[in-house]
């Protein structure tokens, strides 16, 4: 998955997003934010999925059942690219 | 490093001193001039006694009302004149699309009164036309989308072989309308010649996102100062009324390249399309400050005071980067004034402040 996008964007803790090369502006719960700066710092599924059960109590079917929507979500908004153009090829 | 004017001994005119809901550039560029330190005094030149600008205690010391730029040369300079018998104009900063052009073509009669102005040559003036950018950019290798000249009602018969709908139906300086079929073009193509006359245009509309930029061109292919934004809130006139900061290495790229190629001398503000396919699309190239131009200063460059400097022919250094992330945000606001401030310019044409 290309993340590259992501180590551009401008995040507060509270969850505010701004893509200074779009000009767009996006709003994310806790995980969310929690997770994108994660991905913004080159981390994997697997790690972010560690970090994230420290803090909130979450099976690891449930983190990556959300997460891949999450992903998908990301995709649509521009900020994440597949390679090869599927989220299964490109998840880790 | 930004410009001081604090130094600055001189009169300053400026134009357009119209908000409201279609704002002009006057009031933001003696704004910024202002927070450059100037304490000169400060002209207003404006076209009708209605210009709200005139109504602000603190904007401008005295204010001069100018024939229409229809008018003529003549009229235009027999009112310079007696404008000059009260008051000297060391340098005007024009504002409006429709007047420009009298400002470049008088430089040198406006230079021999002691007026100075930072703005293009003609050649380069009329290059930016609407009616002439695809011509004169595409074979540059700057897209443009496909434009057609109107000249008659007629021509719209074709119009959905040529560039097909929905397309935008332009007048030549001012309105845009989108248009999704014949019908809808023959009645923008009405309502805009009612108001702003002929030629028209049509244009493809690029399905992408609109960046404007506003620059300030060295006049020898370089930029003293660049400013993007994304427009976050648009009117239903279609005007910004706010914006963000951006920042995108291809867009200003592409911006320079276009400055480069034109030369441009002065203040401008492109309009740009970025494609979804990523390919940049140059739309307009607007021949003076745009409205929004305190984001410019509000980022980190005081461009207005910039091109004062230029039109007294000082060195500018490159302005700093500006700041990105950093928006605007238009508040109107209503002015309460005497209706005797109303009546000075109505029937005296001027109102002597300070």
């Amino acid at each position: 998955m290309n993340t590259e996008k992501l180590s551009n964007l401008a995040m507060n803790d509270n969850g505010f997003i701004f893509d200074p090369e779009s000009g767009y502006s996006y709003t994310a719960n806790e995980t969310g934010i929690f997770i994108l700066k994660r991905m913004a710092a080159g981390m994997k599924q697997q790690e972010i999925f560690e970090q994230l059960s420290e803090v909130y109590d979450v099976s690891e079917d449930n983190f990556n059942s959300d997460y891949s929507h999450y992903m998908l979500m990301l995709e649509a908004l521009g900020l994440v690219a597949f390679e090869g153009g599927s989220l299964e090829s490109g998840s880790e | 490093m930004n410009p001081d004017l604090s130094k600055l001994d001189i009169t300053i005119a400026v134009t357009g001193l119209k908000t409201g809901d279609n704002p002009q550039p006057g009031v933001p560029v003696i704004r910024s001039i202002r927070s450059a330190g100037f304490t000169g005094k400060m002209v207003g030149l404006v076209y009708d006694s209605l210009e709200s600008g005139i109504y602000l205690d603190d904007l401008v010391d005295q204010v001069y009302q100018m024939p229409y730029p229809s008018a003529g040369a003549d009229a235009f300079l027999n009112r310079l004149d007696q404008i000059l018998e009260r008051t000297q104009l060391d340098v005007i900063v024009p504002t409006l699309d429709s007047e420009v052009i009298l400002y470049i073509r008088l430089a040198e009669e406006l230079k021999r009164r002691g007026i100075h102005t930072f703005l293009p040559t003609e050649e380069c003036f009329l290059l930016r036309d609407k009616t002439k950018l695809e011509s004169f950019f595409v074979p540059q290798g700057v897209p443009v989308p496909k434009t057609v000249l109107l000249t008659s009602i007629s021509q719209l018969n074709t119009l959905h072989e040529e560039i097909g709908y929905p397309c935008f139906i332009k007048g030549r300086y001012y309105e845009a309308f989108k248009a999704g079929t014949w019908e809808e073009a023959v009645k923008h193509f009405y309502d805009i010649q009612s108001r702003w006359g002929l030629p028209l245009l049509a244009q493809q509309i690029v399905p992408g996102e609109e960046y404007n930029i506003v620059i300030v061109g060295d006049g020898e292919g370089g930029t003293i100062g660049m400013v993007p934004q994304k427009k976050l809130v648009i009117t239903d006139k279609g005007k910004g009324f706010g914006g963000v900061v951006v920042k995108s290495p291809s867009l200003e790229e592409f911006a320079r390249k276009i400055i480069s190629i034109l030369k441009w001398r002065g203040p401008c503000e492109l309009e740009i399309i970025r494609g979804y396919d990523g390919t940049h699309y140059l739309i307009e190239i607007n021949p003076r400050f745009p409205a929004w131009v305190r984001l410019a200063e509000g980022s980190g460059q005081n461009q207005p005071a910039a091109v004062v400097l230029k039109a007294l022919g000082q060195k500018v250094d490159e302005l700093p980067a500006c700041k990105t992330g950093t928006m605007f945000v238009r508040h109107a606001e209503d002015i309460i004034a005497d209706i005797s401030v109303m009546g000075e310019v109505s029937a005296k044409s001027e109102l002597i402040r300070r």
